[in-house]
Formats: structure tokens, sequence, C-alpha cells
């Protein structure tokens, strides 16, 4: 099987221009004794013996269940939009603009998505992408070592456990001491997760304050739907926030791709990672887009760009900038209104004393069970429920402890169906 | 064309909700924004259209050829699009693998990773691969974290990373970033290593020498076992940069050439689409020695089912998860459709259609190096640019006859390179059209050089000025 275009008497045509008499020829670099050694590879199949095997694969895993699984990644509804126009080949099988005239379509659409960041997080400038929400924060980090010139990261326990093990191994090689808290002092900067991995919902301005009076930084790793209604990281005094952007129109995906948010102060844009794309103008004075500040990057600056990253996460981005263009100012703040008065009710309808959470949650909140969260969960999923994130799992909670998410997907006979059958899997 | 936030009308709206069914709850006020955020507010079809008409003003490679050198621009079959949007797939929550108790639901997409990995590392000749780096450059700072974790646990840390001055960027960029010193390895004439300047800098303190095989300038190095050969003699490890991985499948394996660890950029060899800039996918591949210090969990088969574990020397995590998942179901999609045959024509026909292209340049374009090119061929405008047509020029009148540019100015060994990569899903009249076109610019040079110095007329902008945007930077609105 292959995707190749070119027929027996085209190939023998085209060896003959180059002057030789078989493909053979073509590899006579490579010695026969650097040939593979092994080639176990099975026989190519049919376009629909693969799609087969990969439905039979896709059926194994489980989909379908009422979800209350968040811990970073949410099952937001997906309007038919976002997936039609980023079905678009123009878009997905196009390469990074670096032509930009014949990239107008992917530059735009990169200005408007910073736009649309900037307007979210209240900050001046946002990049074209990053990877996701974990190297977002390893990102931010490096920048706030690059700006600051100190060599010590205090990482608050809000932060999202994934992501504070991700940036322990990133910087695994580097001579950077990570501390837990939030102490600015001597310190790069201070990252804070708003609403904490827990549910809780916190104002981190005064911390702000504190660090910049500190000479530290103030990164906040955010959760892009509730920006439709909570305080913004701008309107705290955050130098750069962060965020896994999964929740703005992309699948869940079993973990990827996602989509890596990172915005800051027109005062540190220089020392920002990634791709960033300004407004310019033709000769004739037509309006276009262009990537700027290459000399960032590191296909400029080599060993001493800000960063490493070079492919990005465009189409997620686009995917992004097609969902908030269709909720639109009104229609964020309902998605996050909904979110939250759904989980509001439903931690109405559980054991007041369960709940861990002491402040507001947004959409997220931490119960600890009579009984063992595995148990429950497994439980659960045999009447149709994914029932929450044991927390213990993760090394941020006790046995009993279960992280409960609820989107604008659940409606009232779900939440009171949930609420009854995890009082009966607990008794 | 318009922004989509000019297009804006206060009151409109795209999408609606069914009205909440639960009492309307409260966050107090101090932790509040002070306004909703300004998006656009817009109905459906402004979206629709302006996305639509926005995509337009895109080459994509299914509307026009794209040999852009190093970046394996090939066609992406809709057969991967298809897998991808099972959703099975596409709507797994990844917290499925974070606990035991929620294994039994995601058996197969473990099992789809399980696969991948093993298939991968038959084709890399290594001896284990880990999804979870999430681009290529991501795959480098890994296996630099991987090489650095090796020398730690030796009791013999080492600070220094070889690199050939061809290579790309992300090397150097990379290696830095994992906190080694980098050391530039210079080229002969012939576009390969200088094996003498590599001797000369292969120190005790070499921790590894980063390779792109074939290199950047499209040639296999000839020196490249030896060089493995002689890292290892001083315990420095040897990485494999999979970029240019598409000029060899099939043909050699970069475990059996010598190498320690290599990622491999699913994007490039394994058609999944480029998406203008990303979601790629960069996982690596290691030998046995490197193996205990695998960034985990590691799906893993056992009895019935597919468990996760963690190497014993783990570096951590590298990923939330395992990486961009649905990159591999869609690489996986590609390499069982292909199978061992298909797998080896890639190959064959990449450097097929890259040295047809070269034979038909060659004698109006510099060539920029002797040897047989492999998937990509380096030419030279410099004969254009003493007429005054630089390279930029070329590639900007190549818009107006509907073919993507190439990829110019890189690698930066070469004056006013173009580096030509066809990939093997081009037809020869495709290949013929794009010589023609550039045989025809050629042509130009010399009487009408002001034009080609004013191209592209016939896309939507033309040239854009970079100065201004540099100075206003305006990049947001």
């Amino acid at each position: 099987m292959s995707w190749i275009s070119t027929s027996a008497a085209e190939q023998a045509e085209m060896l003959s221009v180059i002057g030789v008499t078989s493909m053979d020829d073509l590899f006579a670099a490579i010695p026969p004794e650097l040939r593979s050694r092994s080639w176990d590879i099975p026989s190519g199949r049919s376009e629909m013996a693969v799609r087969d095997y990969l439905k039979s694969l896709a059926a194994r895993n489980d989909s379908s269940r009422v979800s209350f699984l968040g811990g970073g990644f949410y099952d937001h509804f997906i309007p038919a939009a976002v997936d039609a126009l980023a079905a678009r080949s123009e878009f997905y099988t196009a390469y990074t603009p670096y032509q930009p005239e014949c990239s107008q379509g992917t530059l735009q659409s990169i200005y408007e998505y910073q736009s649309a960041i900037c307007r979210l997080t209240g900050l001046d400038f946002a990049n074209a992408s990053l990877y996701d929400g974990g190297t977002a924060v390893f990102e931010a980090t490096t920048m706030a070592i690059r700006l600051t010139g100190r060599e010590r990261v205090a990482c608050h326990p809000s932060l999202n456990p994934l992501y504070r093990r991700m940036l322990e191994t990133h910087l695994l090689n580097l001579k950077l001491e990570i501390v837990e808290g939030d102490n600015p002092e001597d310190s790069a900067c201070v990252i804070v997760q708003n609403p904490d991995f827990r549910g809780t919902a916190a104002d981190y301005t005064a911390l702000g304050a504190q660090c910049h009076a500190a000479g530290a930084l103030l990164i906040v790793s955010f959760y892009p739907i509730s920006l439709g209604l909570l305080k913004t990281p701008g309107e705290m005094g955050a130098d750069i926030a962060v965020a896994e952007g999964q929740s703005l129109g992309i699948p869940l995906n079993f973990g990827g791709p996602y989509l890596g948010v990172l915005a800051t102060r027109r005062a540190h844009v220089r020392k920002m990672p990634g791709r960033l794309v300004a407004e310019t103008s033709d000769a004739q004075g037509r309006r276009g887009f262009v990537l700027t500040l290459q000399a960032r990057e590191q296909h400029i600056r080599r060993e001493k760009a800000m960063s490493n990253i070079c492919s990005n996460e465009a189409l997620c981005a686009l995917r992004a900038l097609i969902y908030m263009t269709l909720l639109g100012r009104e229609g964020l703040r309902e998605v996050a209104q909904q979110c939250h008065s759904k989980a509001e009710y439903l931690k109405s309808q559980l054991p007041a004393a369960s709940i861990l959470n002491t402040g507001p949650t947004f959409n997220e909140f931490t119960v600890r069970l009579p009984r063992s969260a595995e148990d429950v969960v497994v439980r659960m999923a045999g009447r149709g429920y994914l029932a929450g994130l044991p927390l213990a799992a993760l090394g941020v909670g006790g046995s009993n402890d279960l992280l409960i998410a609820v989107t604008e997907k659940r409606t009232r006979v779900q939440l009171d169906a949930f609420a009854q059958a995890l009082e009966e899997e607990c008794s | 064309m318009q922004l989509i936030y000019e297009k804006s009308r206060p009151g409109c709206r795209a999408i609606t909700f069914d009205p909440l069914d639960v009492p309307t709850a409260t966050m107090p006020p101090q932790l509040c924004r002070v306004s909703p955020a300004s998006l656009p507010e817009v109905s459906e079809l402004d979206v629709v259209r302006h996305f639509t008409n926005l995509s337009r003003r895109n080459f994509g490679v299914d509307s026009h050829f794209y040999p852009l050198g190093s970046c394996s621009m090939k066609y992406n079959p809709k057969l991967a699009e298809a897998v991808a949007a099972e959703p099975g797939f596409a709507g797994l929550h990844p917290h499925l693998s974070s606990d035991r108790a929620y294994l039994p639901q995601c058996q197969g997409a473990l099992q789809l990773i399980y696969e991948t990995e093993r298939l991968l590392a038959e084709i890399g000749g290594m001896h284990q691969v880990s999804l979870q780096p999430i681009a290529g450059a991501h795959g480098e700072l890994t296996g630099t974290l991987l090489i650095a974790a090796y020398h730690r646990a030796r009791g013999h840390p080492k600070d220094t990373i070889l690199i050939p001055d061809s290579a790309h960027g992300t090397n150097p960029a990379s290696a830095a970033i994992a906190g080694f010193k980098v050391v530039e390895v210079p080229s002969n004439g012939d576009g390969t290593i200088h094996l003498n300047a590599f001797k000369g800098v292969l120190t005790a303190s070499v921790a590894g020498v980063m390779l792109t095989c074939p290199n950047t300038h499209g040639l296999f190095e000839p020196d490249v076992r030896r060089i493995c050969d002689l890292a290892h003699e001083v315990d420095a490890l040897t990485y494999y940069d999979g970029a240019n991985l598409n000029a060899i499948i099939g043909q050699c394996r970069p475990g059996d050439l010598g190498f320690d660890v290599m990622h491999f950029n699913l994007h490039k060899t394994f058609a999944t689409p480029h998406g203008m800039g990303g979601p790629g996918a960069g996982p690596i591949g290691v030998g046995e020695r490197l193996e205990p210090f695998l960034p985990g969990p590691r799906v893993v088969p056992r009895d019935d089912a597919y468990a996760l574990e963690w190497p014993e020397r783990s570096i951590g995590r590298i990923a939330a998860f395992f990486g961009n998942f649905m990159i591999a179901v869609r690489a996986y999609a590609y390499m069982l459709h292909l199978g061992a045959e298909g797998l080896k024509q890639v190959s064959e026909h990449a450097v097929l259609n890259a040295n047809y292209v070269h034979a038909r340049l060659k004698d109006v374009y510099l060539s920029a190096f002797p040897a047989r090119f492999m998937h990509e061929c380096v030419l030279s405008a410099a004969p254009q640019a003493k007429q005054g047509v630089r390279a930029l020029d070329i590639a900007k009148a190549l818009l107006d006859f509907g073919l993507h540019a190439p990829t110019v100015y890189f690698p930066l060994t070469v004056k006013e390179s173009i580096m030509i990569e066809p990939t093997e899903t081009e037809s020869k009249a495709t290949l013929d059209a794009f010589c023609d076109a550039m045989l025809q610019i050629a042509e130009r040079v010399a009487d009408d050089g002001q034009r080609l110095r004013e191209a592209p007329t016939s896309t939507p902008v033309g040239r854009l000025d970079e100065v201004r945007a540099a100075k206003e930077l305006n990049c947001a609105c």
C-alpha cells in the first residue's frame, strides 16, 4: 500500500534524467554494512482493514459514561462549527507561516487568537501557542529566571501536581532550587494556580504585590472557562499567565494534542518564548500579518534562544479562537455561570460535611467519602459514571478524597441521579 | 480582510445554551472579573464565513505543492483524519490513566500506545520508544535529559554536547535548555562533518553528540558509524535527530548506525498534518543503556491487560500523560496501511523525487555539494544574486506560480541557499511544473529583475514590512 503518485514508466524516466539505472543506485551513499539489520514490520493493510482495526481499539475505550472527571481537563460542549472550520485542509495541511504572503489565513487567525487571549486574561501580549498547560508552566518559569536572573522558584501547592512533576523533570539538569510555598524572597517567581487543583478559587492580588516588592514575578496558571466569571490574572497583577487551553473547544484526546497558553505584560515580551504575530502592511498599504521578534527563537538564535520550541499547537489555537468567537462576550460568561451553578447545585445535594474546600469553588470541588475513592469510582463506573478523580493517585489527598468536576453539559436530572447513586455506593 | 473583532455587533450571538435548570449561584464579587472578556459578538454565519475566507488565504498541501526543505510536507492521508475522529479516542479523558481504578476503561488506547511504540522501535532499530515528548524539539530536550541522567548515574556528570554547524536550530537550543554547553563541529567543504575537527573537540567532558543523518545539506554522513564509535570510546552518547528520517526509512536504522537515543517527528515522516505549525509529536527511542531512565509512566502488557509502570531510574514526567496521543493514532494508521513495503517506498520515492529536481535544476542554480543528495537537495542562488535577484526573490516569485516556496537561507552554511524537499507523494507532473517555474524565473533574472524583486503580486498581500511590524509591535487588538 502507498500514497506514491509516480507510475513505473515515469519512475524509469526520472532515473534516466538523474543518470542512474535503479532505485538502489540512489542509496549508494549508505554502505551495505549500515543497512537495516531487521525489518520486522507487518505487511500493509487496506484503508478499510486499518479503519476496522482502529475502530476495534477505540471500542475498547469508554467515552460514553456521564463524566464528573476534571483535574485540569474538562468535558465541555464543542459547537459543530469548531470541528467544521478546523477541518478545512487549508488550515490543517499548511506549514508554519514563514511565507506570509501565502499564509495570511494562518497569520490573521493567530493575531486574532493572541487578541482573544489578551482580552481573556487582561494582559498585553500572548504568544501563538505552546504545547500544553504543563510545558507552559515550564516555559513561564524559565522566562521568569531570564527576567530576574534568580535561580529559585517558589511553587505554590495550588498547582496541578502533574505540572509540578513536569517542571521538576524539565529543570532536572539545571542548578535551580524549587521550593514549595509562596515566599517570593530571592525567588524568580511564585507559581500559583486558580482555581487550585482541589477546586478552591482565590484572589492572588496581595501575593502579586508581595512578589513585586521582592523583585519576583507572579505566574498564574488559570482555567480559561473560569475567566468567564473570575478575576483575571491581569487584574491580580500577574506578570505571566499560563493555561491549558483544552477547555476552549479542544476534545479530551486522551491527553493531547492540547494547547499551551502564555500571556504576559509589555515589559516582558522580548523574553517571551514562542512565535508571535504582528500587524503590518505591504507596499500598497494593505493590512497584513507577519511573524515578528523572531530573533528570540531557535532557528535564528540557536543555543541562545528563549526556548527550543519549534512546532507549536497552532491548529489547537485556531480551535480555541473559533470556540471563543462562537461563544462571544456573553456566551463565555454564560458557560462559566452554568458550570459554577451546576457544581454548586451538586454540592448542595451531597452531605455538607463531606466537602473539604473551605473557600468558594468554581466548578470543581473535593469530597471525603466514607470509603475508598477508588472503590467508589469502580462501583460508580458500573452505574454509568466517571465519578471523579481519586486524589491519592496523584499524591495530593487521602485515599477517600475524590475531586468532582461539573460542566455545562450536565443536567439537573443527571446531577440528582449522580448524587443519589453516590450516596448509595458509599453507604 | 476585516478582523473578526471589527465584525462585532453588540448583542449578537452564535451559540446559546439551554436555560439554567438549577438555581443561579453567585461567586463572591471580590473573586470576579470587573467586566466580561470583550470577545466578538457575531452570528454563526459570520464566524463560518470569516474563517472559511481566512482559510482561502493559505497554501496547504491539499491545494499546493510545498517543497519546503527540512519539513517533509507530504500528503496527509484522509484515513488518518478519519480514525482520529473516533469518539473512543477523541472523547477519552486522560485522567483515566491516572488511577488504576480507571485503567479497564482505556485499554484500547493503552494498547494503541504500546503497539505504536513497538512499531516505531523496530523502524528506528531502538530498544524502547516513549510517545511522551510532545514535539520534535521536546523529544530533543527529553533525549538530552536522558543523556544527563545516564552520566549522573555513572557518577561522572559531563557538561558538553557536540553539534554540527549544519544542525537544525532546535538541537543547540534543546541542549542549552537542558543545561549543557554547546560546542559546534564544523562541516567539510563537501557538506559533511569534518572528522578531524570532531576528534579535536571530543574530550572527556562531552556528554553526547547530536547528529542529523542525512544532515541538513541532504547528505548521508559517510563517517556516521565512525563518529558514533569515537563518541562511545569517551563514554559520550549519540543522539539521532529524526527530522530527516524520511530519507532512510526502511533502508537503514539509527539504532544499527550506533545511536543511543533518537526522536521521531511523527508530523514529518508519518504524514500527520502540520496544522499551520503544529501539533506534531516527537516520540523518542532509546537503546538498552538509557531504558532505565525513560520518562514515565510506561504502558506494559501484563497478564490479560495493559498496565502502567515506572522505569527504575526514570527522569520523571515529561508530559502530563502520553504526549500528543491523537497524533500517534494518525501515525499508527499510516504505518499500518503502508506496512513493510510501503514504508520502504517512502524513502525510495522521496530520494528519487529530490534527485530528479536536482538533476533538472543543477545547471542553472548552483549545486551546493557534489555528492548524491538524499530526500532533499540544496541549491544556491549565488549566480542569480550576483545579478541582483536573491534566493528570497526566487521564493516569492514561485508563489505567483501557485507553488509554495522552498526553504531559503537554511542551512546557514550555504550562501543564498534554496533547500528543496519534494517528498515521495508528489507526481512527476508536479515536479516538472515546479522545475519549469524555477527555470523560467532564472531566465528572467537578467532582464526582469525588478519585477522578481516585487513578487508576489497574485497573493492577497505583497511583501510585508517586517521592520514596521517589529517596531510597532501591534500583536493584539
